[in-house]
């Protein structure tokens, strides 16, 4: 099936892009904006004249995603920026997060919401750590797509066998990973060799450039369309004359498919209903899915509220108060064992205790620490943790939107971990 | 099987309605930042779909620096009363007058710098605990580094190094007394996106974003509206232009584009074809590479 692509039905695919300092990601992603017409002759102009003031040989492409003062004075980049480009086919949402070893957590935050990774690889060194570091991190967050770009390959006279070899180490070290789709390219992003278009250099590679794989990613089947799952954000009550008796819940869809008729059941309360009607702004639809974000009214009035969830009564979440996860601890004060935090599931607020702290993860090797259970910033553990209120939730693996968490520390409110239900 | 599939536009709407009633569901007294601009009146019809069929249940708050283009107050003015919902207007003017603020001076004076103190003047007042505003990535390098939930420390000022990092949908809204949020639904918008929208909603929108005659100073590049509060100095001269503006700020910082677009379909054109950003016609961003990030960091808007 051919359908036209027009701006209005364009799809989105949200990436993030990981590599090490000078691996060449600021060029890759300034060529793929500046091809795309993302970048405009103002801010070319402005970033010109910037790398020139700061003696930089060539324009600065770096200097379009290192948007803070400190970043520009210091060189690096200490966020997570994202950018924005769109071609005929789809539009793409980056997050460009640094990749030195300190700034794991803005790998976490970028990867929390990508559907594809891009990992690049200088093919003059080779997989180094940080390539299995940004790996690894990929398939904790459950990113289902990676595509490895093998860069600098002007630099290695556009050498097939250079190519084959780290094909054949990234595959072997990604075995241990849980990723479904791994894509290799070899490119030349300062060149521009197979990035927006097949390069000559290289008749030996058979596959796409890389922008045609991030267009045609296929990210349809990732969502969870099976398990029905609806957590309550906000209740509207009109209370006008002309809605009198309106209650209706409002909330986006988790996953799963609601449509009136639906049997319903009300967590925690347990209570049966079913679904009169699924509305949004514009009307009534006939059903409604992930990620929309809807009102749905009910044919009973049973008491629910922000933080409670609308399930299927033959496919309900687990529901619990000790459970096990995986964090990243992004705190500079240690994660304090039997520790007190305030806990963000869904639209679900609680406390949780720590409970256990049973092992870290070497981020390199992936091998398990359980010598030393001391977890400081950019550290990777499994813990179990008591909440104060049952949550509603499945495992992160079978969906992300009821399987994640994030710590909060309950006097300085900054955010401490994120984390992964097992 | 059905093929279960939002276009990005139909995404992008999901994520700021989820914004929107995360925004209402965590903070007592929110408010949405009007400016009679596109991406606040985007933002109006978002806050309308969260909750319909209830009204919007938080204000409308415009900073007036008594410098807006008559036609976006009287735009201002008809939107409000349209869709029902509670207008705050706070001048800048009064800030003067207390002597909480001081007129700039000079050929370029602007009272943008100014509108931060009326803001958060506001906010406290008003005990806002969340304020929501329009501002997009795409618009400024410094705003690319924005959260959707932007926490401001008891002065009010954004400290961008030390920021909550954002995972997921789950947004930290917690804070300490005096504190508050500014909370940013559009912020993985683009322009193109923004005008996509409103012609997708067919949303009404001032008349200046539309071609039309104007007396303007060709003032080093930029094409300001000749009015009472731009001085034309010796070496400038008045002409009639046929422009438009691609936003919506004060008339004394605000440069038009020369342009014969006169509908929704003529600027998307003209947006997608455009070679410098919208914000490239903003001379309060030029005063210097780091202007928005030293004013975020104050706590404009």
């Amino acid at each position: 099936m051919t359908k036209e692509v027009t701006y209005e039905n364009m799809d989105l695919l949200r990436f993030t892009t990981a590599g090490s300092v000078d691996d060449g990601k600021s060029t890759l992603i300034g060529r793929l904006l500046y091809d795309s017409k993302a970048i405009f002759e103002d801010q070319l102009d402005a970033i010109e004249k910037s790398s020139e003031m700061r003696g930089d040989e060539n324009v600065n492409l770096a200097l379009l995603t290192d948007g803070l003062k400190a970043e520009r004075e210091q060189g690096i980049t200490i966020d997570v920026a994202y950018r924005y480009f769109a071609t005929p086919r789809r539009k793409f949402i980056i997050a460009d997060t640094p990749g030195h070893i300190q700034y794991t957590r803005n790998m976490v935050t970028g990867a929390s919401t990508a559907d594809l990774a891009i990992i690049l690889i200088d093919a003059r060194k080779g997989v180094i750590e940080q390539t299995c570091r940004h790996a690894f991190i990929a398939s904790l967050l459950k990113i289902e797509h990676l595509v490895v770009c093998v860069n600098k390959m002007d630099l290695v006279d556009y050498k097939e066998s250079v190519f084959d070899e780290i094909v054949e180490a990234f595959s072997a070290f990604a075995s241990r990973l849980h990723v479904s789709d791994i894509k290799f390219i070899p490119i030349s992003a300062l060149h521009g060799d197979n990035v927006v278009d097949k390069s000559d250099k290289m008749p030996w590679y058979q596959g796409a450039s890389l922008l045609f794989t991030l267009e045609t990613a296929y990210i349809g089947s990732d969502a969870n369309h099976v398990d029905a799952r609806f957590p309550i954000q906000w209740v509207i009550r009109p209370q006008s004359k002309e809605h009198h008796d309106f209650r209706g819940f409002a909330g986006r869809i988790a996953a799963g498919v609601f449509k009136p008729g639906d049997e319903v059941i009300a967590l925690p309360s347990g209570f049966t209903s079913r679904v009169k009607d699924v509305r949004t702004f514009e009307g009534p639809l006939e059903e409604a899915f992930h990620p929309m974000s809807v009102t749905i009214t009910l044919e009973d009035e049973i008491d629910i509220s922000r933080g409670d969830m609308l399930a299927k009564p033959n496919n309900i979440p687990e529901i619990g108060q000790d459970i096990e996860l995986m964090i990243c601890w992004f705190s500079e004060k240690k994660l304090q064992p039997r520790g007190k935090y305030l806990i963000k599931h869904t639209s679900r607020d609680a406390k949780c205790l720590v409970k256990e702290i049973r092992y870290k993860v070497d981020i390199n090797t992936l091998h398990k620490i359980e010598s030393d259970l001391e977890v400081s910033l950019n550290d990777i553990a499994r813990i179990q943790i008591r909440t104060t209120q049952p949550l509603f939730y499945d495992s992160y693996n079978k969906n992300r939107n009821t399987g994640s968490v994030i710590l909060i520390d309950e006097f300085t409110h900054n955010t401490v971990a994120a984390g992964m239900i097992i | 099987m059905t093929y279960y599939h939002l276009s990005h536009l139909q995404q992008l709407e999901s994520e700021a309605i989820f914004i929107m009633r995360e925004v209402a569901a965590q903070f007592e007294r929110p408010a949405l930042l009007f400016s009679g601009g596109k991406d606040s009146i985007v933002l109006v019809r978002l806050a309308q779909k969260a909750f319909s069929p209830a009204r919007i249940p938080f204000p409308l708050l415009h900073i007036d620096t008594g410098h807006n283009f008559p036609e976006t107050l009287e735009f201002r003015d008809k939107l409000v009363e349209d869709i029902g919902a509670r207008l705050v207007v706070k001048l800048v003017q009064d800030t003067i007058d207390q002597g909480r603020a001081v007129e700039e001076k000079g050929v370029n004076a602007s009272r943008n710098a100014l509108q931060t103190v009326t803001l958060l003047d506001a906010l406290e007042e008003l005990q806002i605990e969340a304020a929501l505003g329009g501002a997009r990535r795409d618009e400024e390098k410094a705003r690319a580094k924005e959260r959707f939930f932007s926490h401001r420390d008891e002065f009010g000022q954004w400290d961008p190094k030390n920021q909550r990092p954002e995972l997921w949908n789950l947004f930290n809204g917690y804070k300490q007394m005096g504190e508050h949020f500014r909370v940013f639904p559009l912020s993985n918008w683009t322009e193109m996106d923004v005008w996509q929208y409103i012609a997708k909603e067919n949303l009404d929108i001032p008349s200046i974003y539309f071609s039309h005659d104007r007396e303007v100073i060709d003032r080093s590049g930029t094409l300001l509206a000749n009015t009472e509060y731009v001085t034309v100095q010796p070496n400038e001269t008045v002409e009639t232009r046929r422009v438009r503006f691609r936003t919506v700020g004060d008339m004394t910082c605000t440069g038009a584009v020369e342009s014969e677009a006169s509908s929704l379909s003529d600027i998307i054109q003209e947006v997608a074809a455009a070679r410098q950003t919208e914000r490239g016609t903003r001379a309060d961003d030029k005063r210097s590479e780091t202007a928005m990030e030293d004013r975020k960091k104050q706590g404009y808007f």
